[in-house]
């Protein structure tokens, strides 16, 4: 963990925002992708009241397809350019991992910092609790974009990537969308930090293991 | 011809089983005669996950040997544990129908559990399908083994305690089934147990011994 490691890392984060920024082409999929399935959503069941539990589902539900539609994108893109031979030339694995995994989180966090205003005003939330909503929500990014990232560099691999990145990561973010939309749910009742601090701790203990595991499991996906 | 011995052994206590496991009276009275799909059921739930145990530990090895065999060992590990994954669901369903009334309920801890080693399972053999290079299926399989493995201790050991403090005590899936194992119950249960176990090492190392003969008759040719 030398200074050079962090250094390369923001590097491949830089590199990929610079790809990013010139043609937007995740974030425009990822953000529309939600917005679409939120206007949908709020089109189809605007007219009924909904509980805070369906709402807080809903919620979870619209974050989990977006990252479907696009998360995929930094392994793919770069097998598809036939650039990847060539960052693994430039630095080692972990280095490479660091870096989108960051490009992830990032790209979420933008996604749920468009969404969330946009779900309050569409489907008439009140959040009690923001703090916590926000905690919540901070902590599912990482857990999401921490299994996602090496899924993404799994599919990159195989053949038939869209239907295959959905079937993939399912399972193993089940768990996680189980304690998000339980977190959630806590904070738009206002049942405190004493209410969702089970989910809570789940979630953090959720991130550090896939982190972790992706960390190791790296090396083998990126050279195999 | 130790082997052969070992099969008319296998067969005896599988006969066994299914013999004693209808002729005795139902190990649950209040649930009667539909309760003996336990003898069944527990034994398919548990090799669903002895076969994810034995994929896991091969797919490791795999990443360390890089020797076909290994991956082979993972692979067919992984579709006998489909096979018995899906008989779980299907006799747990049935089961669940005859005591909750329902074919299926998600907010049972054990019945999630079951339905995402299926999907974990199907993920995986899925993957496999989906990659063309046959080394690289491999190395990336059984990452995804890897990925995987995490969250099934959360369904197992973290999801029913937080699905506690959701659901009252009261709902009808948090009813408790008391099973008193009797003397004879407990006998027919480890009999079922032990024998179906044996059965599937049998099954896997069938596997393996015919992937050999394929593999040494294509050197041949």
């Amino acid at each position: 963990m030398s200074s050079g490691w962090t250094t390369k890392a923001l590097a491949v984060l830089a590199k990929d925002i610079r790809t990013e920024l010139r043609t937007r082409y995740s974030l425009n999929a990822l953000f529309m992708f939600a917005f679409t399935t939120l206007v949908v959503v709020s089109f189809s069941l605007g007219q009924l009241s909904l509980g805070v539990q369906v709402l807080s589902a809903l919620y979870w539900i619209i974050i989990f397809f977006a990252s479907m539609s696009a998360l995929s994108g930094v392994f793919v893109k770069e097998e598809d350019a036939k650039t990847a031979q060539t960052l693994r030339l430039f630095a080692r694995p972990s280095v490479i991992y660091a870096g989108k995994l960051i490009y992830n989180m990032l790209l979420l966090a933008i996604l749920c910092a468009l969404l969330t205003p946009l779900y309050v005003v569409f489907m008439n939330v009140t959040v009690p609790d923001w703090p916590l909503f926000l905690v919540v929500v901070l902590l599912g990014i990482i857990g999401l974009s921490g299994a996602t990232t090496i899924i993404g560099a799994i599919v990159a691999k195989a053949n038939v990537r869209g239907a295959l990145f959905a079937v993939l990561s399912f399972p193993v973010l089940l768990p996680l969308l189980v304690a998000a939309i339980g977190g959630t749910d806590a904070a738009l009742v206002g049942a405190g930090w004493a209410g969702a601090e089970n989910h809570v701790k789940f979630l953090v203990a959720y991130a550090v293991i896939m982190i972790t595991t992706s960390a190791v499991l790296f090396d083998f996906v990126w050279n195999g | 011809m130790v082997r052969k011995y070992l099969q008319i052994g296998l067969f005896v206590l599988l006969a066994g089983v299914i013999y004693f496991s209808f002729i005795t009276p139902a190990p649950q009275q209040i649930i009667g005669e539909a309760s003996r799909i336990f003898y069944y059921h527990i034994p398919m739930a548990w090799l669903t996950v002895v076969a994810y145990a034995v994929n896991l530990i091969y797919a490791i090895r795999f990443l360390k040997t890089r020797s076909e065999l290994d991956d082979f060992r993972s692979l067919w590990s992984a579709e006998l544990g489909t096979m018995f994954c899906v008989l779980a669901t299907i006799s747990g369903s049935l089961f669940a129908k005859v005591t909750w009334g329902v074919y299926w309920t998600w907010s049972e801890p054990r019945m999630l559990s079951i339905f995402i080693l299926l999907l974990i399972y199907g993920a995986y053999l899925s993957l496999r399908a989906a990659i063309p290079t046959p080394e690289r299926k491999g190395i990336i399989s059984a990452a995804y083994s890897i990925l995987a493995f995490p969250t099934v201790p959360f369904f197992i050991f973290i999801m029913p305690r937080m699905m506690l403090s959701l659901h009252p005590a009261d709902s009808v899936v948090g009813k408790n089934l008391h099973f008193t194992m009797g003397g004879t119950v407990l006998a027919i249960f480890l009999v079922s147990l032990f024998s179906f176990t044996v059965l599937y090492f049998w099954l896997f190392g069938l596997g393996i011994r015919l992937y050999k003969v394929q593999l040494s008759r294509s050197e041949e040719a």
